[in-house]
């Protein structure tokens, strides 16, 4: 029987949840052994080369082109899991979800403490090749179907490997109190 | 330092658990509670600015801006909506140049939405500076605005008089009775005092006994026996205890007791003597809600003359130690406030949040003491029992539910209004009373009860078999069911109190998946966890308000759900409803970008 395939990205995200993934340790070796990676930043993979068994998102969305990655993973992906906070709720990128974006904006580019006086122009990032920011930061499970959500900020690394182990052995996942307590 | 508030806080003895009725005044004064007056009354109740501000801001009758020199509360509910609500807003919002929810540049009109104010039987209504201005058309709109503007007040503004009491000097309001037919209990033939006159020759204990032997249950929805709740608090130890009649029906629909309080308020205030004879009381409170503000001087009026005959006061009746009286407590517009426990609260002058059960109020009630809190309509019929007799009661309604009770009929119908009937009705009795034919649903029991269909009219009001505290909503064919479920969400969101999460969370996500299938973006699955979690509310939150909220929404998939199924995607298992372009639109103007479409 061929691996598994897994393929992961990180959307608005910190990257802290990739990093909980490498706190695996030594058992990234045997995760290997489990599972093949596709589109992942793990292998620098920039596009799905096949169908995968398993996406891990990190983080919400906040452009679109989170939104086209997440519908990506979607498309290339069996199950999807979000992984940590963001993707689960948004997290802190969704602070701003309390403030125009217009406000946003001017406080970053116009108003705020390092621009102010030095965009006498007004220019806001406009370029085409950049990605447009939504009116909101959205829980990956508002733009997608999401099949399975790992808590955390980050999540646990041992949280994040029973998951993996049970999703590929097919096994029942041990959730032990201590993976998923947070204070 | 201002005299002013310092007359109003030494008013009520610096006592903070006065804390609404000094609100209360400070507010009549500009409309508003401003920050430096906020922080003089906690000065001089020797409480932190904090504990003022935070049952200010409970309560949406009170403001801490300027709310306008007109300021209109214009009735949201769903049989407003029904009678065109949203056309007198849009004029109003024309007229006067300002948006709902906001103050008119010059500081004239302020306009606000504001939640049923007990008038279902005649919507579209409003209240301009505590004045209700019944069946406002749009004409008239234009009419009150174009006064206001050259200068006339809003007493002005009073063109006619409601019938009965509402045109007695005390009362002047345009409200009309709308009493559409008199039963035996309440709106029958009646001497101020025909009850207390019995008290003479009974004891407390026989009063509770006659009472209990009514077989009377409590008439605000929850059924509680009425003599079994006076026996538990006269029973209960305390220093003093205390009667508290409840009549902030805030149940969207409910508008009986408006008519109690304006016909018979002398039989109401002589059931809160009778239970304060009974159980031993010193003192009631009638808590009115704020909406009702306008029959203030008459109920006063007839306080007083309660006091003149010896009714209230020292030694009532000639009765050795029966020294009672009775106050009004007003509220500031809170729903919860009906429930028994957050209306303690309330006149404790905190936020109206309901209390823990157990204690129960008949042990640990208002100011820690036992208390009693019954329904205006409660305490008027046991004004009845006592001078009828309870055999007389019970050969009224049916088995388990003795006497009569007060409907609330309002909506898609021809005569809406208040009617006094036996228990055991049925629906389709009801509805032929009332005048109401092609009807597609009825809402029994306001928003918290139960949304019925054709197929359950046969079944009978009773609390055997329907329940009710009286608000009976009929929606006629033609109305969607969906949308008037979506009106009943709103005023549970708006009105929860936020203690519990459930009630505050749980209430908007139902909310915005009824929105997501009213807008055809619904799956199968949607409806599925509507249920799934609707039942949730019941089990997890603290009060009625709580645990009822999911109601609408429960009973209409239950016996609807054909519309909400027609409205059902077919063929998809998820639709998120995420539309990329439109969450693009706001960033892309900001930054002048306008992406293909």
């Amino acid at each position: 029987m061929s691996k598994p395939i897994v393929a992961t990205t990180s959307l608005a995200g910190c990257f802290g949840c990739h990093m909980s993934l490498l706190d695996i340790d030594e058992r990234i070796l045997d995760l290997i052994e489990l599972v093949e990676f596709n589109k992942s930043p793990v292998d620098d993979i920039k596009e799905f080369t096949k169908m995968c068994d398993i996406g891990i998102i990190e983080g919400g969305c906040c452009n679109s082109e989170n939104v086209h990655v997440l519908k990506d993973f979607r498309k290339n992906c069996k199950i999807l899991v979000s992984l940590g906070e963001c993707a689960i709720m948004g997290g802190l990128p969704a602070m701003r979800n309390n403030i125009p974006i217009e406000e946003c904006l001017q406080e970053a580019y116009l108003n705020g403490p390092s621009t102010k006086g030095h965009n006498p122009d007004g220019i806001m990032p406009n370029d085409e090749e950049l990605p447009i920011l939504l009116n909101k930061v959205y829980p990956c499970h508002e733009v997608v179907k999401i099949d399975y959500y790992l808590p955390g900020c980050p999540p646990r690394a041992d949280l994040i490997w029973n998951a993996l182990v049970a999703l590929v052995t097919g096994d029942e996942m041990k959730l032990p109190y201590e993976v998923v307590k947070f204070d | 330092m201002s005299s002013n508030i310092q007359s109003i806080v030494e008013k009520y003895g610096k006592n903070e658990t006065r804390l609404m009725d000094i609100l209360h005044d400070v507010h009549c004064e500009n409309g508003f509670v401003s920050d430096e007056e906020i922080k003089e009354i906690a000065l001089l109740l020797n409480i932190s600015k904090v504990d003022v501000e935070q049952t200010l801001t409970f309560y949406h009758f009170f403001s801490k801006n300027p709310r306008g020199k007109y300021t209109v509360y214009l009735n949201n509910s769903l049989v407003a909506k029904m009678m065109g609500r949203d056309e007198i807003a849009h004029t109003f919002e024309k007229a006067t140049g300002t948006k709902f929810g906001t103050v008119s540049d010059d500081g004239l009109f302020g306009l606000y939405d504001t939640s049923c104010i007990g008038m279902n039987d005649q919507e579209p209504a409003a209240i301009i500076n505590g004045i209700v201005f019944p069946k406002i058309t749009t004409y008239r709109v234009k009419e009150l605005v174009k006064s206001f503007r050259m200068g006339s007040s809003v007493q002005d503004m009073i063109n006619s008089f409601g019938g009965g009491q509402n045109q007695s000097e005390l009362i002047h309001a345009m409200v009309t009775n709308n009493l559409n037919r008199r039963g035996a209990v309440i709106f029958s033939d009646y001497t101020p005092g025909e009850g207390l006159e019995k008290l003479k020759s009974m004891s407390p204990e026989d009063v509770i006994a006659e009472v209990k032997n009514s077989n009377i249950r409590g008439r605000g929805g929850a059924g509680f026996p009425t003599g079994l709740k006076w026996d538990f608090c006269s029973k209960s130890p305390g220093d003093e205890k205390f009667v508290l009649c409840n009549a902030d029906e805030g149940e969207p629909g409910t508008f009986k007791d408006r008519v109690i309080l304006t016909e018979r308020p002398s039989l109401m205030f002589e059931g809160m003597i009778i239970a304060g004879y009974a159980i031993g009381a010193k003192q009631g409170i009638l808590y009115l809600r704020k909406e009702y503000e306008y029959l203030k001087n008459h109920l006063e009026f007839v306080l007083n003359e309660f006091r003149e005959k010896g009714f209230l006061g020292k030694s009532i009746l000639g009765i050795d130690g029966f020294d009672y009286d009775i106050r009004i407590q007003f509220g500031a517009g809170a729903y919860v406030c009906g429930e028994e426990s957050a209306l303690i609260e309330s006149c404790e002058g905190k936020r109206g949040e309901p209390r823990n059960r157990p204690p129960f109020p008949v042990q640990v009630g208002y100011l820690n003491q036992p208390t009693i809190i019954n329904n205006v309509e409660s305490l008027s019929s046991v004004t009845k029992i006592i001078s009828n007799g309870s055999v007389w009661f019970k050969s009224m309604g049916t088995k388990e539910s003795s006497g009569t009770k007060l409907l609330s009929i309002s909506g898609d119908l021809k005569y809406p209004g208040t009617f006094e009937v036996e228990w055991g009705m049925s629906i389709n009795e009801m509805l032929e009373m009332a005048g109401a034919s092609d009807v597609k649903a009825v809402q029994v029991g306001g928003p918290s009860g139960r949304l019925i269909a054709p197929n359950e009219f046969h079944r009978t009001i009773c609390y055997e078999d329907l329940p009710t505290g009286g608000a009976m909503i009929v929606i006629g064919e033609g109305r969607s069911i969906l949308e008037t479920v979506m009106n009943f969400m709103d005023f549970f969101i708006d009105e929860s109190c936020g203690s519990c999460a459930p009630c505050r969370y749980l209430t908007v996500i139902l909310r915005n998946k009824l929105k997501k299938i009213i807008d055809g973006k619904g799956v199968s699955k949607d409806l599925e966890e509507i249920v799934h979690w609707g039942k949730q509310m019941k089990i997890a939150n603290r009060c009625g308000l709580g645990q009822s909220a999911a109601n609408p929404i429960l009973t209409s998939i239950e016996n609807f759900r054909g519309e909400y199924e027609a409205k059902i995607e077919k063929g998809k298992d998820y639709d998120t409803e995420f539309d990329l372009n439109s969450a693009i639109i706001e960033s892309s103007r900001a930054v002048g970008r306008f992406p293909e479409a």
